[in-house]
């Protein structure tokens, strides 16, 4: 019994001179790289406030070019999120509560999307859902519907890339939550549909809005799949993205502008999430 | 006295990663380097052994007959490389005053070609070496009977141009001016591949783009004069770049494109002589 103590106390003592001593010498071999590293990351963001043209900025910000992509940006990447909600979490659920052949394999595909460059994934959606591909042509024969070029191929574009993070989200805390509260819910006499509204989606519901966030930002800030897929037309698919990438080549000051309101809804949901993963911890 | 050769110690390992980091640093820019040793070599047998790589932006319409180019430099002058970034002028431009490392500008447009030169990172004065004139492209056997400019503003038709900061953009706005058209299409490209690619996909029924393109493209797509387009012919110039870092062969890839060989690829390819 009291061997055990003296060891704690001499851990605490020598822990506590170790502290004394650690703190004033962070090793140089790690202090530096790791200076380099904050430097790396952080310069760029400085070098884009410290260029920002601020004498003009109001002016290039109200200008309707500007709103017109912000808010088909803030309106495609909503839906894209909407969509991305009513089918990637019952996607998730299906991944971790059920068991069925090649499930692993399945897995690895639905987070495929996560580590495609995004031009590919918009020239596969053009082989799938484009005039002429796979699938679009009979739905352009059949209903009349094209998708690239329209609001609607925005939303596919971004959706697609942005869905495997909800997906991923909601399927690791699905997995971390307790299936016994389903299983005793299922005992009762609720259908398994009921428990999984009634039980589950409450039980997951941070797991799901920190997915969405996610989801949100990456839709927001989509590019490759965009342009490659739905084209780039001022009102109709020229999201924020493609407008600063545009801009850059004639009005470097408008690009600049542009990256500073993209820069600001970043850092806004970095702190929205920051507070929903301090509560969820 | 532990603690000061401890310190020492560390001070050393801290040198020893900043070389490193410095050793890392000098490997990424080897290739400039080895260019530069070359280079007084080169320039002291006058122009006599070119070697290393040559690097030449030029606009995205440029990409068959440059590459052909680009290979019988290759041959020419055993030892050296071609290497080449095609795209819209307007965004290879941008790129060149960021500080982009390359030997030789063919921009499709002087309004282009301008954007460097205000900035003086030309070395040499730009040279018009050819001319290009629009052309519509249309799916293969024109299947929407598209015969003139007036035609694309058809509402039943989707239609893709270039992004008017691309010099095939401007000349479409040019040219669509020139014959009071209105013409709304569904995306704007950025630069004059990217546009036909959208055709030759047939998301698109037709685009605005160069002759050559049509050209090049082969059955892929069908091509439509219209009048318009005299009105709107795009002059091509080419220099050699103010931080070139291989002016020597950059030079000679320049005569070579402005030889009459060189000419004789690119009035091939359809280019207009200028």
């Amino acid at each position: 019994m009291t061997s055990p103590d003296t060891t704690n106390a001499a851990d605490t003592v020598r822990s506590g001179r170790r502290h004394d001593r650690v703190r004033p010498g962070i090793p140089l071999p790690l202090l530096l790289p790791a200076l380099a590293g904050l430097a790396f990351l952080l310069l760029p963001l400085i070098a884009l406030l410290v260029r920002a043209p601020w004498r003009s900025l109001p002016e290039q910000l109200t200008s309707a070019a500007v709103w017109q992509a912000l808010q088909l940006s803030l309106i495609c990447a909503t839906a894209a999120t909407a969509v991305s909600l009513v089918i990637g979490v019952p996607l998730a659920w299906l991944l971790a509560r059920t068991e069925f052949p090649g499930r692993g394999l399945v897995r690895a595909l639905v987070t495929l999307p996560l580590v495609l460059p995004p031009v590919v994934g918009g020239v596969a959606l053009l082989m799938a859902l484009g005039r002429n591909g796979v699938v679009g042509r009979w739905l352009d024969s059949w209903f009349g519907i094209t998708l690239p070029f329209t609001t609607t191929g925005v939303v596919i574009a971004e959706a697609f890339v942005a869905m495997p993070f909800l997906v991923i989200s909601v399927e690791g805390t699905l997995r971390a939550a307790d299936p016994r509260y389903e299983e005793a819910a299922t005992t009762l006499g609720a259908s398994r549909f009921t428990a999984f509204r009634r039980v589950t989606l409450p039980l997951i519901a941070p797991g799901i809005a920190a997915g969405a966030v996610l989801a949100w930002a990456r839709a927001l800030g989509e590019f490759g799949a965009t342009i490659t897929f739905a084209g780039n037309f001022p009102g109709r698919t020229q999201t924020m993205p493609l407008a600063v990438y545009l801009a850059l080549q004639n009005d470097p000051e408008a690009a600049i502008a542009l990256s500073l309101v993209l820069l600001a809804v970043s850092i806004a949901v970095l702190a929205g999430l920051r507070d929903r993963w301090m509560r969820a911890a | 006295m532990t603690r000061s050769t401890h310190r020492t110690r560390r001070l050393l390992q801290a040198t020893g990663v900043g070389a490193a980091a410095l050793l890392a640093l000098s490997a990424c820019s080897s290739p400039s380097a080895s260019d530069a040793s070359a280079k007084p070599g080169g320039s002291s047998a006058s122009s006599a052994k070119l070697s290393g790589t040559v690097t030449v932006f030029a606009a995205a319409s440029l990409k068959e007959s440059f590459t052909t180019l680009g290979r019988e430099f290759e041959k020419e002058h055993p030892g050296t490389k071609v290497t080449f970034n095609f795209g819209g002028s307007d965004s290879l431009a941008a790129s060149i005053t960021a500080g982009a490392p390359a030997d030789v500008f063919a921009a499709a447009s002087t309004k282009t070609m301008a954007i460097v030169t205000d900035k003086q990172d030309n070395a040499s004065a730009p040279v018009i070496f050819v001319r290009n004139q629009l052309e519509i492209a249309t799916l293969p056997g024109n299947p929407d009977k598209i015969s003139s400019l007036k035609d694309l503003t058809r509402s039943d038709l989707k239609v893709v141009l270039c992004d008017t900061t691309a010099p095939c953009g401007s000349a479409a706005e040019k040219a669509l001016a020139a014959g009071h058209l209105k013409l709304t299409p569904v995306s704007y490209e950025q630069d004059v591949k990217s546009a036909l690619t959208k055709v030759e996909l047939k998301e698109a029924d037709a685009a605005v783009v160069y002759k050559t393109d049509v050209k090049a493209a082969g059955d892929k797509v069908e091509g439509v004069d219209f009048p318009e387009s005299a009105g709107a012919i795009n002059d091509y110039p080419i220099a050699l770049l103010e931080d070139a870092p291989n002016p020597e062969a950059a030079k000679a890839f320049i005569e070579l494109v402005r030889s009459a060989e060189g000419q004789s690829v690119l009035t091939a390819a359809g280019f207009l002589k200028p």
